[in-house]
């Protein structure tokens, strides 16, 4: 019982090997039929997780905007996203005319499999992974571009022109941050030397967010544009694009892409975590793997808040402005970061880490430093001239005339 | 090594199958009733005007032009990280010069203006 309690994905996946070697399954079938199973329970957990996720955020955007959020359906609205469920289950599906069968129908699904994939390569706990392999970091970014490929097929499949423009920009978008998250992942497989989620999480003895803040900043940011949330939503800008890619998608097929927004962007957060925040690492999680995915799920919790926190409280970008700000800031402050803490971590090899870390974090804060100097002296010299008369008559406030003013 | 690639396969194909499946499931439970005007394309309310498949912006081209060459620089750039700690500090000097070079390609595509939206 107390092992159970301790390690219980462990214990499970033991007792699951054994019935099915019981059963007669040689040993290799065995393990691939229990991998099949739980892969399964670990993908209809995630899709099931999506309406905790959705309570969650419409719970904490309402408290934002000053609003209540579900609150009818079951305590403080809990059931909200399931009574949605249920409703999105018996909608009609409409096929637009004119529409392209094979794309209109598989991005829904793909988008939602690029999203489920990338768990695999996650580590949860110690223990509790699907497969710790030598190229999962890679993995990752590359699983994570398959939901782009979900984005333009949806947009060409549409046959319309809103769900088209929007899909070219989400695609742009998706492309070009992809950049400098690719390029601040070089530091974390740069500090561990290995590209496994596994020995990534076991080697941060310190956080790498204290390591390298900068990188950690890059990254979250890239991340959250990967989503297309807000402030990067403007592919489903609602002002201009009605709601981009996904216009003439009804029933659960548009639920679907709910679905891969929302978990991705939980993914997103278990990601952060697990190479920035130490993932299942501190006090005692070596030993008690259930307290390792405790530790995990407090701080992926906290940075899928952070999201939340960032999505209601910014505007919109303008898609120049979304571009420039990729392109001429944060991949070259990318490429900058990783050839600055290349050089200084082989100048400084074999000191101690106690001198290591106060000269990255130095380093770090100089580079951001420089770049936000950079960035505000290029918008002093663009602020735009003034033109016209300063003292052109505007309405101003009066106070009303009190009675012995009015009569006298 | 060869048996983690066919968990993975595995888990692919389960999470293709899962959405897939539902969705299936629900064409088949929802109602079907469909009409001309609610086939139509979505054009806040008018008819659409002529073709709905549009010519693309040749910016998104050269954005996808700058990305490829970065992408390709990561994947070279990868193998390099993950040997960092055994490097000598001349391989780390050829990789910054490396980099070094696509900063310069960065900024020859910037005064290009590729980069500016028009």
């Amino acid at each position: 019982m107390i092992d159970f309690l301790r390690d219980p994905i462990a214990f499970l996946t033991q007792w699951l090997n054994t019935t099915l070697l019981g059963w007669g399954l040689s040993e290799q079938a065995a393990q691939i039929t229990g991998f099949a199973i739980g892969a399964f329970v670990a993908a209809t957990g995630a899709m099931m997780f999506v309406t905790i996720l959705i309570w969650a955020e419409r719970k904490l955007i309402g408290r934002i905007q000053d609003r209540y959020g579900p609150n009818r359906v079951g305590p403080f609205g809990i059931f909200q996203s399931i009574a949605d469920l249920v409703k999105i289950f018996i909608k009609e599906h409409i096929d637009p005319v004119g529409m392209d069968w094979l794309p209109f129908n598989l991005a829904p699904v793909l988008s939602v499999a690029a999203v489920l994939t990338m768990w695999v390569a996650i580590p949860f706990a110690a223990t509790v992974y699907g497969v710790d392999f030598n190229v999962g970091l890679l993995y990752l970014v590359a699983v994570g571009g398959l939901g782009e490929l979900a984005v333009i097929m949806a947009g060409w499949g549409s046959n319309n022109k809103y769900a088209l423009l929007g899909a070219f920009r989400a695609v742009a978008m998706f492309i070009s941050y992809e950049v400098p998250m690719v390029i601040t992942l070089l530091i974390p497989v740069m500090l561990t030397g290995s590209l496994s989620m596994n020995d990534i999480v076991r080697q941060q003895d310190v956080w790498f967010i204290v390591v390298s803040p900068l990188a950690a900043l890059i990254f979250f940011i890239s991340q959250v544009a990967e989503v297309g949330r807000s402030p990067f939503d403007l592919t489903e800008a609602e002002s201009e694009l009605v709601s981009g890619f996904n216009v003439e998608y009804s029933g659960l097929k548009f639920g679907m892409f709910y679905v891969a927004d929302f978990l991705h962007a939980f993914t997103i957060s278990l990601l952060f975590s697990a190479l920035f925040l130490g993932g299942w690492r501190g006090p005692g999680a070596e030993e008690i793997p259930i307290l390792g995915f405790i530790y995990f799920a407090i701080k992926s919790s906290l940075v899928y808040f952070l999201v939340i926190l960032m999505r209601g409280s910014l505007p919109r970008f303008r898609v120049d402005h979304m571009m420039d700000f990729n392109w001429k800031l944060l991949t070259p402050l990318s490429l900058v970061l990783v050839v600055l803490t290349a050089l200084a971590l082989k100048l400084m090899t074999g000191l101690s880490l106690w001198v290591q870390i106060p000269v990255l974090l130095v380093l770090n804060g100089l580079v951001f430093l420089m770049a936000q100097r950079m960035v505000t002296g290029f918008f002093r010299r663009r602020r735009p001239r003034e033109v016209g008369d300063r003292s052109r008559p505007v309405a101003h406030y009066t106070p009303p005339q009190s009675d012995s003013e009015a009569q006298g | 090594m060869l048996r983690d690639w066919l968990y993975i396969g595995i888990f692919l194909l389960i999470s293709l199958f899962l959405p897939a499946a539902a969705i299936i499931m629900a064409a088949l439970l929802s109602p079907r009733k469909p009409n001309p005007q609610k086939n139509d394309t979505y054009e806040c309310g008018v008819e659409t005007v002529g073709e709905s498949r549009v010519q693309f912006k040749v910016q998104y081209y050269v954005y996808g032009l700058i990305f490829l060459v970065f992408d390709v620089e990561a994947v070279f750039l990868y193998p390099w990280a993950v040997a960092y700690n055994q490097l000598a500090l001349y391989a780390v000097v050829e990789a910054i010069i490396f980099i070094l070079i696509l900063l310069g390609g960065l900024a020859y595509a910037w005064r290009k203006k590729a980069l500016e939206w028009q």
